[in-house]
């Protein structure tokens, strides 16, 4: 008889070929699909490939996003640039998306991340494709090498932590306010081990948000946020022209209800409210209420987590008809250009634009210290990001404080961190 | 002599390898290297002087240059009470030896330290203490041995051939 599985036991013992697998067993998985950015990607495989003698294992498998030094700054990242351009076209790479947006974004847009599949990806941020019902987990350059010269990887099967989000959320607060409360109840220090989003306010979440349940497992230290694929899930891919064909055998990888996990946890969203992490972790959450005095000189709308077209939404239903308080700078990176699209279609970009908002180029920006809107000693920022460990959006001595866009927006209208409800219309 | 330099928990890839240096080339990005909370590391860390930490280090993102880092300035094992899952891998991948390990809080900053990889032991010569080292497992050992990833690649694309 087949043990009962959680998610991860489940899409592993897929990617292994076994029948089953325990936590603990250290196995070789077949990866369907491999990607990376500019700045872990190319630049990084090219030097060891070359030294193997070795191609890519299967270049129809391998997906290549510019993102960290888009648009080019300086004549170092133009050649880091270059160097990915150069890889895409002689290594045959047709999943090619250049200067579209960010990868964890881009990718969902064009269908490639699906229910069942196995991805490695060479950016941290890789467990956001969890949201879709696929095995995602970020890797090293010379891990990721191995990868796309082979196809395969080691991986030790991790125990499953199960979070049940019960309840309904509360106006005003949305998936990123979930997530800052989980790093400081759960702690960022959970290493190999993968987790599993479940409940009511899950299966009502889009795939938006669902995504930022998954992207910030990265925060929480996780190998893989999961959710099981739903409706919702077939739904967002249909729309994207690929759709998933054996429905049935996708919803098998949802978890037996008799799984084992690690950890069961359970929190009622109808209890939560707006929260707020301090410099410099993301588990140094409480909150909005509790950082009702600290001044912002910058307000950052970017990144995979927190930039997608509901974000921009969020941050534009707060700032209709307000303006940006005069000693703030409020930067917007839309996460691609899909999104940037649609925004302007729907007018929240003449929104944003009308309040005083910077309209940044779509990539990772300011937010892994690379791209425009980086931060100057003592400079204090609200971030609709995921990560503000110390130094990362610029100087070291900056603060950096992590919010959900419509914090982020709130914040940046008031001049201070501002609890985005008292801005919102209660109906 | 070898000698132990302490940090605390959560040390991230953004303290080991910044963001806005990673353009440089690793040996000048080595240079800032924990600066932003030891501005003399990089300066003052010799060849086999071993880092102990706390949990989760290695947090956050996947730049392996956070280990290239703290192997190019001479850094000869990390110790830590955890590690983040990326750079465990990243470490023993570019062949940067990392053990789990409890006994963090008996190492003082600039005990004199001695590690012995083929015996498996640890000793703290300023208290005089020793300390086994739990061994690698499976095929992680073999990754190691070669001398990281690649070398371990090279050898199985050659017998292939």
């Amino acid at each position: 008889m087949i043990r009962p599985a959680t998610m991860a036991e489940k899409l592993i013992a897929r990617a292994a070929g076994l029948a089953s697998v325990t936590p603990g067993q250290i196995v070789t998985a077949n990866v369907d699909l491999a990607f990376a950015h500019d700045s872990s990607g190319p630049r990084r495989w090219a030097p060891h490939l070359e030294k193997l003698g070795v191609g890519l294992w299967d270049p129809a498998r391998v997906a290549i996003v510019t993102d960290h030094y888009v648009p080019a700054t300086d004549a170092d990242s133009a050649a880091i640039l270059k160097t990915t351009r150069d890889f895409a076209r002689e290594y045959e790479v047709e999943k090619f998306f250049d200067m579209i947006g960010i990868c964890h974004l881009v990718l969902p847009e064009n269908g490639l991340m699906r229910p069942g599949e196995f991805v490695a990806g060479g950016d941290s941020h890789s467990p956001t494709g969890g949201a879709f019902g696929a095995y995602v987990a970020g890797y090293g350059a010379t891990d990721m090498v191995g990868i796309v010269a082979t196809g395969k990887t080691w991986i030790r099967v991790p125990e499953t932590i199960r979070i049940e989000l019960d309840g309904k959320l509360p106006r005003g607060v949305v998936a990123k306010d979930v997530m800052l409360k989980l790093c400081r109840e759960v702690g960022l220090d959970n290493a190999f081990c993968a987790f599993e989003f479940g409940g009511r306010a899950v299966e009502a979440m889009t795939m938006q948000e669902r995504m930022v349940l998954s992207n910030m497992t990265a925060e929480l230290g996780g190998e893989a946020g999961l959710i099981a694929p739903d409706d919702t899930t077939f739904e967002f891919l249909r729309d994207r022209g690929k759709p998933v064909l054996d429905e049935a055998k996708s919803l098998g990888f949802a978890p037996d209800s008799d799984a084992r996990y690690l950890q069961r946890k359970r929190f009622d969203m109808a209890a939560m409210v707006p929260q707020v992490a301090a410099p410099h972790s993301p588990d140094n959450t409480d909150n909005v209420e509790s950082f009702s005095s600290v001044r912002v000189d910058q307000a950052y709308v970017g990144a995979c987590v927190g930039a997608k077209l509901s974000d921009l939404q969020m941050v534009a239903k707060v700032l209709k008809g307000r303006k940006v308080a005069n000693h703030v700078r409020l930067l917007v990176a839309p996460a691609s250009q899909d999104v940037m699209r649609k925004a302007s279609a729907d007018g929240t970009i003449q929104t944003l634009v009308d309040a005083g908002a910077k309209i940044m180029p779509t990539g990772c920006g300011a937010c892994a210290g690379m791209g425009a809107g980086i931060l100057s000693d003592g400079d204090v920022c609200i971030s609709s990001t995921n990560r503000n460990f110390q130094g990362r959006m610029g100087h070291s001595g900056a603060s950096v404080y992590l919010g959900s866009p419509y914090t982020t927006a709130a914040s940046a209208v008031v001049g201070r961190i501002a609890d985005p409800r008292d801005l919102m219309e209660m109906t | 002599m070898a000698r132990a330099w302490v940090f605390g928990d959560g040390i991230s890839t953004d303290l080991l390898a910044p963001g806005n240096k990673l353009k440089l080339d690793p040996p000048e990005l080595a240079r800032h290297c924990m600066t932003a909370i030891e501005p003399e590391f990089p300066n003052l860390v010799s060849h086999g002087d071993i880092v102990f930490a706390g949990r989760n280090f290695g947090q956050g993102s996947s730049r392996e240059q956070a280990a290239v880092s703290l192997k190019l300035l001479g850094v000869g094992a990390v110790f830590a009470q955890s590690f983040a899952r990326i750079f465990y891998r990243n470490a023993l991948n570019l062949g940067l030896p990392i053990f789990d390990f409890a006994d963090v809080a008996e190492f003082s900053a600039g005990d004199h330290v001695d590690l012995d990889l083929d015996h498996g032991t640890l000793r703290n010569k300023s208290t005089k203490k020793s300390y086994d080292i739990q061994p690698l497992p499976g095929e992680l050992m073999e990754i190691v041995k070669a001398g990281g990833l690649i070398n371990y690649l090279e050898k199985q694309f050659n017998t292939a051939l």
